[in-house]
């Protein structure tokens, strides 16, 4: 076996010695120019890999302070009675003690938390943590390119990220608190600094923040699509790209065009705030007292945000379905099925997520013609949804699958996608959404569908490409553990969540004590709470893997591990600046080649045989 | 198969130069242009958001200003002229753009001065560009008193007839029919909002416009004015580095100047559309 392997990495370099092209890379001596110390190395770097790597490790430590702040909104909904007097120590005045001693989170804090939870999953971890990684990772490797287009803008676009993040940071610990209005920042909740206590300073470092990352999002995706479109090698023409590829292509272009109207309304927002104009506001009173405000309208910011808010879950989603087609297709030994189909579901979902927003609207007084033209194309999404869910299945069927943890994590997330799109076939139809709005049932769709789902996205992503970035493998008798009680408990969370959004609990509440309707609910939600600290402890094993495997994991022996198909396995083990040490090399075949004839699988640099000529393939 | 093969289908590649196959760049486009082509285009649906903004508040109210009432002055004090100030700085940008145009064509004869010259005619434009709007948001903010939050610029939506004068064009017993625009003064730093008696006989006041349209204005041509100054910027820093002759150096020319050209027509574009809902619509 091991002999074999060897024999095949010879093969490799020798494919790319005899047909790769010589770039002259290594000659000009600015392939480590940028390398030579460790600020330039380890922070500033401009290098694809490393600027992958360190959106995944900021992804991470937003991913851990977010779901820390689910756990504190959980432990309110599911123990609203218990003393929390022992969380002060961290939380000071946000625990709010009575005569008795008994301490409760105020609910300002709550609600600040149920926001920032939002903003950050969505924005930094599911966005910046998982097509900024893979995007920066992939695209150079797998198109066989030394690296971006423009590193430096590339560079930039990490840093604005973590700006964006100190700015967020910072507003946790204002004295007024952290923005509280959702993570949506409807005005006039958003717009009036008076409305909450939140929407003073809170609000501003939350638009700052907000638009600091778009810049960033936008520096990225100018640079994945130029790069994608300008720099792939010789051969690899766009029917032969891996579908992680495609995916970060489209889920760029769809960044491009959704999240500069994100900053016009938030800009329009700012003015309201600061300058007195009245885009989003008419005829309020607060506290009793008229405002001078006239002539806007809030229902305008809902279409302006929800213009990105929609695309939004599909740049989330569409990497990690990117992801999830080639693990599985390399796990299971088998060329992914239906692969044209494939990329012409990514560009039908990217085209119609533009034409469905109002949905999120139908109960913000819409006209109902109107809802219902967004009814249709919301359910046609369906369509492409399930040509992809039907061609992960058809690839993993009659496949010999490896069940490593990546590919768990990839059926993990085929799963979850069945689970939380249907769901949202119910919510899609207006009228059934008169009932479900607001409701835990919403909570619970989105949750599956885009949260978990995106995450076993990542995780089956990191679990396989943790060798190409580290050199070394990741505990699997961990990585097993991670992924079963995830799978198990994130369906435990969201799974009941379904029950008390049918039978109406809005979501967002601080308490439920006044409603008798929902009292007898109060044992589901100290279940959920239970499971959702369960889950959260489950991933700080995967927190302990990936650190421990970065320095103590087991080495890779060969370049290619997996026995995959694409470039990023034809680079030396530990990969060098420009990626490969000598000529680039050059593409022949698409990237699915697996179980061919009597061939495990066959690299993309390898020439097409006369059989294969003659057949016409790809 | 042989080395020979590979390296032949590699040529065809090669010369053919529009390809999809790698290797190429497909749209004959450097890198550099396709990210300029990019942010244009998100640029564009940032300024879409604002006129979807703009196009949502205005037929809200029925009582949207005329723009050939509002934009009638013209510098010397003369009034009663409609657009035709607007017309003037439109017709400079739109020849800023021209003047662009020609410098990139000498870029692309590799004529050093005349890019620099042709570049040079394109700030001087955007500057008289930016000049006029300076003047126009100084007529409207100091002799009009429209602010972002108030707009003395109306619309009748029912005829009657003023039963006072405001010392300016409107007289006592003049009558108006419903459509009728108005400019309400100020007198001692009020509003002097001129009473009038409709058909009915009721007695109103000429009520403050939509303030929407003040601070709408005030926004979008200023985030268009903000672009057109950045573009200034650019060009300012282009023109330097094409007459250092950095550029003579390099592979690529003038290729620079063609991006910031790409801008530069972008900014023209835009303002085509804000002139058409501003001042025509």
């Amino acid at each position: 076996m091991a002999q074999t392997q060897v024999a095949v990495q010879d093969v490799s370099d020798q494919l790319i010695e005899k047909y790769g092209y010589d770039d002259h890379f290594h000659e000009h001596h600015h392939g480590d120019k940028f390398q030579t110390n460790f600020i330039t190395h380890y922070i500033f770097s401009m290098d694809h890999k490393m600027i992958g790597k360190q959106f995944l490790i900021t992804g991470m430590f937003w991913a851990f302070i977010g779901g820390l702040m689910s756990l504190i909104f959980r432990l309110q909904l599911g123990f609203p009675e218990e003393n929390m007097a022992w969380l002060q120590p961290f939380l000071g005045k946000w625990i709010v003690l009575n005569d008795a001693g008994i301490g409760s989170i105020s609910p300002e804090f709550y609600y600040a938390m149920v926001t920032m939870h939002g903003t950050i999953l969505v924005f930094f971890v599911l966005t910046a943590g998982l097509s900024g990684t893979f995007s920066n990772f992939l695209i150079p490797l797998q198109i066989g390119a030394r690296d971006m287009a423009s590193p430096f803008l590339n560079m930039l676009s990490y840093w604005f990220f973590f700006l964006a993040g100190v700015v967020l940071f910072f507003s946790l610990f204002l004295s007024t608190g952290a923005f509280s209005g959702g993570w949506v920042a409807y005005p006039p909740l958003s717009a009036l600094p008076q409305a909450a206590s939140g929407s003073g300073a809170g609000m501003t470092l939350w638009l700052l923040s907000l638009t600091l990352f778009v810049v960033s999002v936008l520096l990225g995706g100018i640079n994945y699509v130029t790069t994608i479109i300008n720099m792939r090698t010789k051969g690899l023409s766009m029917w032969r790209l891996p579908l992680t590829i495609w995916a970060f292509l489209i889920t760029a272009v769809i960044g491009l065009l959704s999240f500069p109207v994100l900053v016009s309304g938030f800009l329009l927002l700012f003015f309201d705030r600061s300058v007195g104009t009245s885009f989003y506001l008419s005829e309020i009173y607060i506290g009793g007292q008229a405002l001078d405000h006239v002539g806007g309208s809030p229902i305008l910011y809902q279409h302006l945000f929800w213009f990105l808010g929609h695309p939004e879950v599909y740049i989330i989603i569409l990497p990690a379905m990117g992801i999830v087609s080639e693990v599985l297709a390399i796990h299971s030994r088998k060329p992914i099925f239906g692969y044209k189909a494939m990329v012409f579901s990514i560009l039908a979902i990217a085209f119609l997520s533009f034409l469905v927003w109002a949905h999120h609207m139908f109960v913000s007084g819409i006209n109902p013609y109107m809802a219902m033209i967004f009814v249709l194309f919301t359910l046609i999404i369906a369509v492409p949804s399930a040509v992809k869910v039907f061609n992960w299945i058809a690839t993993l069927y009659g496949g010999s699958i490896r069940f490593n943890s990546a590919n768990l994590f990839s059926i993990g997330f085929v799963s979850m996608f069945i689970s939380g799109g249907l769901t949202g076939i119910f919510l899609g139809n207006s009228a059934i959404d008169i009932q479900l709005h607001d409701t835990y049932f919403v909570v619970a769709h989105f949750h599956i569908v885009m949260g978990v789902a995106a995450f076993f996205g990542t995780f089956a992503g990191v679990y396989h490409w943790f060798p190409k970035m580290y050199g070394r493998f990741m505990n699997e008798f961990l990585g097993k553990i991670h992924f079963w009680f995830t799978l198990i408990g994130a369906y435990l969370i969201f799974w009941p969540m379904h029950y008390l959004g049918i039978a109406g609990v809005p979501r967002r509440y601080y308490s439920f004590d006044t409603f008798e309707t929902f009292s007898h609910f109060s044992g589901m939600n100290q279940f959920i709470t239970i499971a959702a600290i369960l889950v959260f402890v489950v991933q700080l094993v995967f927190v302990i893997n990936f650190f421990y495997s970065i320095w103590y994991g087991k080495k890779v022996k060969v370049k290619n591990p997996w026995g995959a198909t694409t470039l990023e396995w034809t680079t030396p083990i530990n990969v060098g600046h420009g990626n490969w040490p000598g000529k680039i090399p050059t593409v022949h075949r698409w990237s699915y080649d697996y179980s061919k004839g009597e061939r495990d699988f066959i690299s993309q640099i390898e020439p097409l045989s006369e059989e294969e000529k003659k057949e016409g393939v790809h | 198969m042989s080395t020979e093969t590979i390296n032949q289908e590699l040529e065809t590649t090669k010369n053919n130069e529009v390809s999809w196959d790698g290797g190429s760049e497909p749209f004959k486009a450097s890198y550099g242009k396709l990210m300029m082509w990019y942010f244009i285009m998100s640029d564009a649906f940032t300024f879409a958001g604002f006129l979807i903004a703009y196009g949502a508040l205005r037929f809200s109210v029925p009582t949207w200003p005329e723009p050939d009432f509002v934009f009638q002055s013209f510098p010397g004090g003369l009034t009663g002229m409609p657009l035709i100030f607007v017309t003037l700085m439109t017709f400079v940008l739109i020849a800023s753009s021209a003047t662009m145009v020609r410098a990139v064509q000498e870029g692309q004869r590799e004529n050093k001065k005349g890019v620099v010259f042709w570049l040079l005619m394109t700030i001087l434009g955007g500057a008289i560009f930016l000049g006029c709007q300076a003047w126009e948001w100084h007529t409207l903010i100091v002799k009009e008193h429209m602010t972002l939050s108030e707009n003395p610029f109306g619309r009748h939506i029912e005829s009657g007839t003023y039963l006072a004068g405001d010392g300016y064009d409107i007289e006592a017993g003049d009558t108006f029919e419903a459509g009728a625009y108005y400019l309400i003064h100020k007198k001692d730093g009020e509003w002097n909002q001129i009473p009038y008696r409709t058909a009915d006989g009721e007695i109103k006041r000429q009520e403050l416009g939509p303030p929407a349209f003040g601070s709408l204005f005030y926004f979008i041509t200023g985030f268009h004015g903000f672009h057109v100054l950045s573009g200034l910027i650019l060009l300012l820093i282009i023109a330097i580095n094409a007459a250092s002759g950095i550029y003579v150096k390099r592979k690529n020319g003038y290729e620079m100047v063609e991006k910031v050209g790409l801008y530069w027509h972008f900014v023209d574009l835009v303002w085509v559309f804000v002139f058409l809902v501003f001042y025509l619509l």
